[in-house]
């Protein structure tokens, strides 16, 4: 793939993204959410056409105009969420569309028999007539894997297939792609965790903000330098890349909110923080280290299995988040376009939605006061739109977080949990949104500020917490939140005894 | 090698998939048993047949139903399309068994094409396209019946008055109609491409999709096959009543749903089974005629309109069985 | 198209009239399609505008509009309530048992005022299990309410023992025969219906909730929106207002048949939700499209009447017409 470019409504998604593999050879791609693995997997998978540059496939120029299309041509691709029938059988999912007949009647042996030979060959043995629902994520790769190879890939892409994974099954399946590159079928490898990169992949490419930032050879690429070339660590030295004004050392006193010890199944073993009154406490981490899992927890969205949260020294357990809200906690999600806006209503009742019990005498809306709050939010924040009753899925990413934002500032809380507050939304609101978060910290509120970037962490935080695989590992405050240490954190964690003890402001 | 049992206990979960799949049966088994320990005559051939002769029609329809729903949709045309097809099959009757039946049959199987064409090119809920349908049926029904309470049937035709009311082999014919429609219709689910790809595409729209099914045709033969069967149940009602009913079937379609749920096929696609359906039709049909013989014994008078009752509770008792063993089997 | 849109939009911002007007446009196909009827029916009908003609057209559809509202708020929520026409039934038969009870002989008055509240109370009370199905053991919508759907109008025929109750109680009956100022009282009893419906939606936080449940149950939970507790209420009023229904229907008939009473009224809400565009996917809710939906499907069949089309083939058009509408709306909404 040469200089493919792509935007969507006017924002640059890729710009000059080029990607080379070679036949039977395990490729890692890699990059910060957004910078553009997806997008440039789908163009390739033909579920996006792109804006320019070409596309090579076994030395011919192609054009797959669908993913279905470019899975003929030999390009499977196997997502996180696997996209096979849980409910039909192994061996059908295998052969579905392309099953052995006679007379026009299914030959349940035979299939079942091929599908059976399939899976052995790439070492898994398995009752092939159970739905393939019943068995676990790893099998069920490992099922769309000998789908792929039945039906003669050349390529297979493979999206964080190890997220969900544990440590067995990710050997089971390193093994199942080192026997596609035995049979010289390439593999681009997309993930997270460092340590599964080197240990399978042969190169690597490195994506940033849409561009390929680094692309050569495993062996010649360090962990911390992997990192630095993801996070794009030169930028930052060209100066503050951020709208936050540092406001000096956070303020003491006793914490306002501590969670201790949080476990949540496997995907939280043990992660604590804590932030004080009109302090910026950041949660770092990769992908995958339990940092929204910990956020929901706090929010009274997920029930924890073990640990305390505490509000005020008082301990506080919200079952709901209307519990949390009433407590004077915001929870802005990852996810916006899920968990966050409500597409078909406006401006106006989606920054108002939290709000609404309090807005309302006797169950009827003041909307003399609503239009109150929505004017002076939106001309505060600068939410730029024609009208507040304006549906929010006309907004722009940047508009719509401001909205999201303002809904939680105008229940006055007293802390607000920040879930990747600037993902995917333009430069000027980012900074814009940035600002805001500062201030709001000044004005006394505690902020909870989930990030992957660095920028934000270093520049915007007080303190910054570390999570790993769903617990603490660090916690660095004050001028001791630098990027190597955050890097190193974050790539490798310290050992129990490095996290420091208490740190006293 | 990997150690496939990931998903807890294997006896447990084994259990409760017995349970879901061989509990309607069982059932079905304890109150004929019941009823042939209880009611004098309940195992009596006239009992068999007249309660064959009746239930096969919901039977029909419940099959046609079970594999719509088993796509994650719905087809409320049904009991329009018995209406329809029984006016259909009336007036026809002068020609001919073969020209009425098939005429039955190509009613309801029009209907059906009608449904899938609108479903699958307009991209309109199943729920709301077989409303339309339902009312639009039965709008032709009555046109057709000029507004007349019933059409007869041509009296000389005793072909098909035969097909509804006649035996064959001592088994009354709708009941034969219906065992070798369920056997076509098992072996279809089972072993053909069709039946395998309508299970896929309800267990996985978008997946069926990139897997290279044809989607649209499959979801267009299915509501095909759907209207053919009520097209078929309508015949049968003509010819047992002698007369096309275009104001019978009201509510036909719901109690086919929930022969189909009650059978254990989830009303979200990707499951199901052709036998269960059968079993959750004629275990429908059953409570019915238990209240029956109840009656007759005079000890206690439960009025017959007790059975909706009945089956109302006994379709929220099946259902919230089937989501608590789902619920675990998931976890 | 967006121009009108952002002109519709500017209006919203303005007072209660300029939301209703802005709202008004939300649903113009609907109100063109009606005025169109209705210019048709003046120039080719006989005695169409008259008082006698508005009456009875008013009168057939207004217990389906009032049923209609309640399925509009749960359609709202991403629900379908297909148990409205057996609870009118159940409204129905609990009534004249009441008012006709020797227990009131002596104060037939209370009767009469207890015939009024206890059914449509035990109406509501089965919409409460409806929503209580659906919330706490997580059936989907319509198993849910196929469970009432067929047991209610059991319950009904069990407690009447299916016989029909004849009676002629002036002081009941006045809900649906009755004619203050001329105007039939279940006319009046509607549009408030309409009018409150349309009120609770647009200006009261339940009616917000509404909304936010069925766009995006999930941000809406994250934001303290009681998402159960809304669903179940959506059920309970749309079990409420099947109740008053029956109690209009047994009224105009002075008889009440658990075999007849709201047969088929589901399918009659849930076209005249949808034709009013309202999307079954949920997140919307057009309280007057719903309105202006009934009274189109109305005004078909009676026009189709009066030009000596019989009622049959007015079922076919109206097939036609919730097709085309559904579809009209699901483009427009692409573009």
């Amino acid at each position: 793939m040469q200089d493919i470019q792509k935007s969507f409504a006017g924002v640059v998604a890729l710009a000059d993204a080029s990607l080379t593999v070679a036949p039977g050879e395990v490729h890692a791609l890699i990059g910060q959410n957004g910078a553009g693995k997806s997008t440039m997997i789908k163009v390739l998978t033909g579920a996006y056409r792109r804006d320019g540059g070409s596309v090579t496939f076994a030395g011919g120029p192609v054009e797959f105009t669908s993913p279905l299309a470019a899975q003929q041509g030999g390009i499977a691709t196997i997502y996180q969420e696997v996209n096979l029938i849980a409910l039909r059988t192994v061996a059908e999912n295998i052969f579905l569309g392309r099953e052995p007949k006679r007379w026009g009647l299914i030959q349940w042996p035979v299939m079942n028999a091929e599908a059976n030979r399939l899976l052995r060959e790439l070492g898994i043995g398995l009752d092939v007539t159970r739905p393939l629902g019943e068995f676990s994520t790893a099998i069920q790769q490992m099922v769309a894997l000998a789908r792929a190879v039945s039906i003669n890939a050349r390529l297979v892409i493979m999206d964080e297939p190890t997220s969900s994974l544990n440590e067995r099954e990710v050997d089971t399946l390193f093994g199942v792609i080192r026997g596609l590159k035995e049979r010289s079928v390439s593999v681009i490898f997309v993930s997270h965790r460092l340590d599964e990169l080197y240990a399978v992949c042969d190169r690597i490419t490195v994506m940033r903000d849409g561009r390929t930032v680094y692309a050569g050879n495993m062996a010649d690429i360090s962990r911390l330098q992997l990192v630095e070339q993801m996070l794009g660590r030169e930028i930052k030295n060209e100066g503050a890349q951020t709208g936050f004004v540092k406001s000096g050392a956070g303020k003491a006193g006793e914490p306002l909110l501590k969670a201790e010890g949080i476990r949540l199944g496997q995907r939280l073993t043990g992660a604590s923080v804590a932030v004080r009154q009109g302090e910026v406490v950041g949660l770092a981490g990769l992908l995958g280290s339990g940092r929204s899992e910990l956020a929901r927890v706090i929010f009274g969205a997920d029930m924890p299995d073990a640990g305390e949260v505490t509000l005020d020294g008082q301990p506080a357990h919200f079952r709901t988040p209307a519990e949390a809200i009433n407590a004077g906690l915001g929870f802005c999600s990852e996810d916006r376009k899920a968990e966050g806006i409500i597409p078909e209503l406006s401006v106006r009742e989606n920054l108002t939605l939290a709000l609404l019990p309090r807005l309302a005498r006797a169950g009827v809306v003041d909307t003399v006061r609503q239009s109150e709050i929505v004017n002076r939010f939106v001309a505060q924040l600068g939410i730029k739109t024609s009208d507040p009753d304006q549906p929010i899925r006309e907004l722009s990413g940047g508009n719509q977080q401001k909205v999201l934002l303002a809904r939680w500032l105008a229940t006055d809380p007293r802390l607000l949990i920040l879930d990747e507050p600037t993902r995917g939304i333009d430069v000027g609101a980012k900074a814009e949104i940035q600002r805001l978060i500062g201030e709001l910290a000044r004005g006394g509120l505690g902020v909870l500020m989930i990030s992957s970037e660095l920028e934000e962490l270093i520049e915007g935080c007080h303190e910054v917490t570390v999570l790993r695989d769903g617990h603490s590992v660090a916690r660095l405050s004050g001028d001791g939140i630098t990027e190597p240490e955050l890097l190193h954190a974050m790539a490798q964690g310290l050992e129990p005894q490095d996290i420091p003890a208490q740190v006293s402001p | 090698m990997l150690n496939t049992n990931l998903t807890g206990d294997p006896r447990r979960a084994r259990l409760l998939s017995l349970l879901g799949q061989y509990g309607v049966l069982a059932a079905f088994i304890l109150l004929i048993i019941f009823g042939s320990l209880r009611y004098e005559g309940f195992l009596s051939a006239y009992n068999f047949s007249t309660f064959l002769r009746y239930n096969a029609m919901f039977g029909l329809i419940s099959l046609g139903m079970c594999f719509v729903i088993i796509t994650g949709g719905i087809d409320l045309s049904v009991g329009s399309v018995v209406a329809l097809s029984s006016v259909v099959a009336a007036l026809l009757s002068p020609y001919g068994v073969v020209v009425a039946v098939l005429g039955a049959v190509a009613a309801g199987a029009l209907v059906g094409v009608i449904n899938g064409l609108i479903i699958t090119r307009l991209n309109i809920q199943p729920f709301i396209v077989t409303l339309a349908t339902l009312l639009g049926a039965r709008g032709v029904a009555l046109l057709l019946a000029r507004n007349q309470g019933g059409v007869g049937l041509d009296p000389g035709n005793t072909a098909l008055t035969w097909l509804g009311q006649g035996d064959l082999l001592r088994l009354p014919v709708p009941g034969v109609i219906l065992l070798i429609a369920f056997v076509v219709g098992g072996v279809a689910l089972r072993y053909s491409p069709f039946g395998r790809h309508a299970l896929a595409i309800g267990g996985g729209e978008d997946a069926s999709k990139l897997m290279g099914l044809n989607v649209g045709r499959v979801l267009l033969g299915v509501y095909v096959l759907s209207g053919a069967l009520a097209g078929l149940a309508g015949m049968i009602l003509a010819a047992q009543l002698g007369a096309g009913q275009p104001t019978e079937g009201l509510g036909w379609e719901l109690s086919a749903i929930a022969a189909v749920v009650v059978g254990g096929t989830l009303l979200t696609g990707g499951t199901g089974s052709v036998w269960s359906t059968l079993v959750g039709a004629l275990l429908l049909g059953l409570i019915f005629n238990i209240l029956n013989f109840e009656n007759g014994k005079g000890i206690i008078s439960l009025s017959p309109y007790w059975q909706s009752v009945i089956r109302g509770g006994f379709l929220l008792l099946v259902v919230v069985i089937q989501s608590r063993t789902g619920r675990r089997g998931r976890a | 198209m967006s121009g009108t849109a952002s002109s519709a939009r500017q209006a919203r911002s303005g007072g209660g009239w300029q939301t209703l007007l802005a709202d008004l446009k939300q649903v113009r196909a609907s109100i063109l399609i009606l005025l169109a009827l209705l210019i048709f029916n003046a120039l080719f009908t006989p005695y169409f505008l008259s008082v006698q003609t508005l009456n009875v057209n008013l009168t057939q559809v207004a217990t389906i509009i009032i049923v209609a509202m309640g399925m509009t708020l749960v359609i709202a929520t991403g629900g379908v309530d297909l148990s409205v026409g057996s609870l009118m039934a159940i409204s129905g038969v609990l009534a004249p048992l009441i008012f006709l009870n020797p227990v009131f002989a002596g104060a037939q008055w209370l009767g009469i005022a207890l015939a009024f509240v206890v059914p449509v109370l035990v109406a509501g009370a089965f919409g409460v299990l409806n929503g209580l199905f659906v919330t706490r053991l997580k059936l989907q919508p319509i198993v849910a309410t196929l469970v009432l759907y067929i047991a209610g109008r059991g319950i009904a025929q069990v407690i009447t023992n299916g016989q029909l109750q004849s009676f002629s109680t002036p002081g009941f009956s006045y809900i649906g025969l009755g004619r203050p100022f001329g105007i039939p009282f279940q006319v009046i009893l509607m549009l408030v219906i309409v009018a409150l419906t349309y009120w609770a939606v647009r200006r009261t936080v339940f009616g917000r909730s509404v909304l936010a449940v069925g766009g995006n149950e999930t941000a809406a939970g994250l934001s303290g929106i009681p998402v159960a507790r809304v669903k179940v209420a959506v059920y309970a009023i749309s079990g409420l207002l099947a109740g008053i229904a029956g109690l209009i229907v047994i009224a105009i008939n002075s008889s009440s048949d658990a075999n007849q009473v709201g047969q088929g009224m589901e399918l009659d809400a849930i076209a005249a939700v949808a034709v009013g565009g309202t999307l079954l996917a949920g997140g919307r809710a057009q309280v007057l499209g719903t309105l202006f939906g009934a009274l189109i499907i109305q005004l078909i069949r009676f026009t189709l009447l009066a030009k000596g089309v019989p009622d049959a083939a007015a079922l076919v058009v109206k097939a036609a017409i919730i097709i085309i509408a559904v579809a009209l709306q699901q483009r427009r909404r692409r573009e």
